[in-house]
């Protein structure tokens, strides 16, 4: 058990102490007129009633509800392509896929970002084409989809080899039985792959759900190229961020931290029981 | 589990290729690359031509080589004291970050001692805790210790990687026989030596693969460094390629798009050409990773 122990110390310096340090100063609030007090759960009802909250967490519920499935049912028939054995040159598509993962998330969103502007990007060169505004992606209405197709660009890879990884694992005597009853492609698909995927479609989609909660990079980073449609609360991150930097508040901010941690570990726990509860069946 | 990295599988009587599937792939292919399609060409124009030209032709003289000296000497150099900072993050941090889930993921998996279940249960509750969730409180901890504005406060927090050790822990369940080490025990090896001498080299494919993520991570690493840092002497790249990039966007600003971009295609070169050479281990470690779910 001693080869575990460097890690358990690190371990507890890094993740064990700041969530009962937070845990600890959502307890309390700091106010200009008699300093630092013991509030028990003002905290938290004041989250409860903070309406830039709501709007960032709804937020973050409607692109989550929107990008999850659309990228992992892209990443399904990436993979579910790339396994079927009917392509030339496969490995080359499994690749180039998986490449913007690799692509750090600033970079990403610089190149989407540049993409998008109407002033140099593509969208402004196509809308020239056209002469009309066809596209206008940093628009008010756009700018959700448009910070989704990016988190999908980057994540729609990773995802993919998830599911190629465990279609590799599929045991080939499976295929010779289906082909000996002559099932087609589509049965095989319907009645071998999809079910030996579950796990991994569990995974994946735990992984996406709290990477969609924990939402920032890329809204933090767009805000220099539109800095007017997205504001400083645009998720719960972003908020909880410039709330401990710019005003000062950092045990409302730790509040907020600590709610987000508990809804995002609920849902992952409810999709885990759920897809392994369907396992069983 | 399967160790062979690129098992072939034949699929009975050689299936027709498929035009749609081909078709579906290749809007794939172009939808992943057209991004950095754009990035290339963009890095071989000046900012005038930058603005004025359609995006995926090149246009203008030929300023990739101009850009590139530009971007490296802009400001005293310090795009290449950035790179230096990312190496160190990355060396320092995705190394340990390894180590520790080797050892640790090794130790769970082999050996059984009280309150295991509990240590398992808390580490896998662990993964579930969002990173940025974390990074506010551990700036405040960080803070009030004086570790903020430091290496250290971007190294400390790289230096955990749970799921790395649950990966870990999975691979060297399957991949080191537990008898192996009792004959080397029998032969009167130390716990630290047959580690090192028998377990590590069987571990290896696995370990490569954390310790490939845990550079993407740390490479990649932007929320981390952006609450930590205030000094841009100790910023990693991807902070100073959002610094670069913020300048143009005030009023009266003298825009450095073309370093930006420039700056962008370079930071990626090296962890792209990390994971194509490293292929063959990334691969066969998830699979491993994805069986055992």
């Amino acid at each position: 058990m001693w080869f575990l122990v460097p890690f358990l110390l690190v371990f507890a310096v890094t993740i064990l102490a700041p969530v009962i340090y937070a845990v600890g100063l959502s307890l309390f609030r700091d106010r200009l007129v008699g300093g630092i007090s013991f509030v028990g759960f003002d905290n938290y009802a004041q989250a409860f009633t903070d309406e830039k909250f709501h709007e960032g967490l709804l937020r973050v519920c409607a692109f989550l509800v929107v990008q999850v499935p659309v990228m992992l049912v892209l990443a399904l028939v990436a993979a579910l392509a790339i396994d079927s054995g009917r392509l030339a040159g496969a490995s080359f598509y499994r690749v180039a896929v998986f490449v913007p993962y690799a692509v750090p998330g600033v970079v990403a969103v610089l190149m989407w970002s540049f993409l998008y502007s109407d002033r140099f990007g593509l969208a402004g060169n196509l809308n020239d084409l056209l002469g009309f505004d066809l596209l206008k992606p940093l628009a008010d209405e756009w700018i959700l989809p448009s910070i989704g197709n990016i988190v999908t660009w980057e994540y729609v890879g990773y995802n993919m080899l998830i599911f190629y990884s465990a279609l590799r694992t599929i045991p080939e005597e499976l295929y010779e039985a289906a082909a000996v009853d002559g099932a087609g492609p589509l049965r095989v698909v319907g009645s071998i792959k999809l079910p030996a995927l579950r796990g991994a479609i569990v995974i994946a989609t735990i992984f996406s759900i709290i990477g969609s909660f924990q939402l920032f990079n890329e809204p933090n980073i767009l805000r220099s190229s539109a800095p007017g449609l997205i504001p400083t609360y645009f998720t719960p991150n972003m908020y909880a961020f410039n709330l401990s930097f710019l005003g000062q508040q950092a045990n409302y901010a730790a509040t907020l931290a600590i709610i987000m941690g508990v809804v995002t570990a609920v849902i992952a726990y409810i999709v885990q029981v759920r897809g392994s509860r369907q396992e069983t069946q | 589990m399967r160790r062979n990295p690129s098992p072939v599988r034949s699929h009975p009587a050689r299936q027709r290729r498929s035009v749609i599937l081909t078709v579906v792939m290749v809007l794939f292919v172009i939808y992943s690359l057209l991004p950095l399609a754009w990035l290339v060409v963009s890095s071989t124009k000046t900012q005038n031509d930058l603005l004025s030209s359609f995006g995926l032709f090149p246009s203008g003289p030929f300023a990739f080589f101009d850009n590139v000296k530009q971007t490296l000497t802009h400001d005293n150099g310090i795009f290449l004291r950035w790179f230096g900072n990312t190496l160190l993050y990355v060396i320092a941090g995705a190394g340990g970050a390894t180590l520790l889930a080797a050892l640790g993921g090794y130790g769970l998996a082999k050996f059984s001692f009280p309150g295991k279940r509990i240590v398992f249960a808390i580490i896998l509750g662990a993964i579930a805790i969002p990173g940025t969730a974390l990074a506010v409180p551990t700036f405040l901890m960080f803070s009030r210790l004086g570790l903020t504005n430091t290496v250290w406060a971007v190294i400390i927090p790289s230096l955990v990687s749970p799921f790395g050790l649950y990966l870990v822990w999975v691979y060297a369940g399957e991949a080191i026989p537990t008898e192996l080490m009792e004959a080397a025990r029998m032969d009167g090896a130390g716990e630290v030596r047959i580690f090192f001498t028998i377990s590590l080299r069987l571990l290896a494919p696995g370990v490569a693969t954390v310790g490939l993520f845990a550079i993407v991570a740390t490479w990649n690493n932007y929320f981390l460094p952006l609450i930590m840092l205030s000094d841009p002497d100790l910023y990693p790249l991807t902070i100073g390629l959002q610094l670069w990039n913020s300048q143009g966007a005030g009023i009266g600003a003298q825009p450095i798009f073309n370093l930006v971009i420039t700056g962008a295609l370079l930071t990626i070169i090296p962890i792209l050409l990390a994971f194509l050479f490293m292929q063959r281990y990334w691969q066969s470690g998830l699979s491993a990773g994805s069986v055992k779910q």
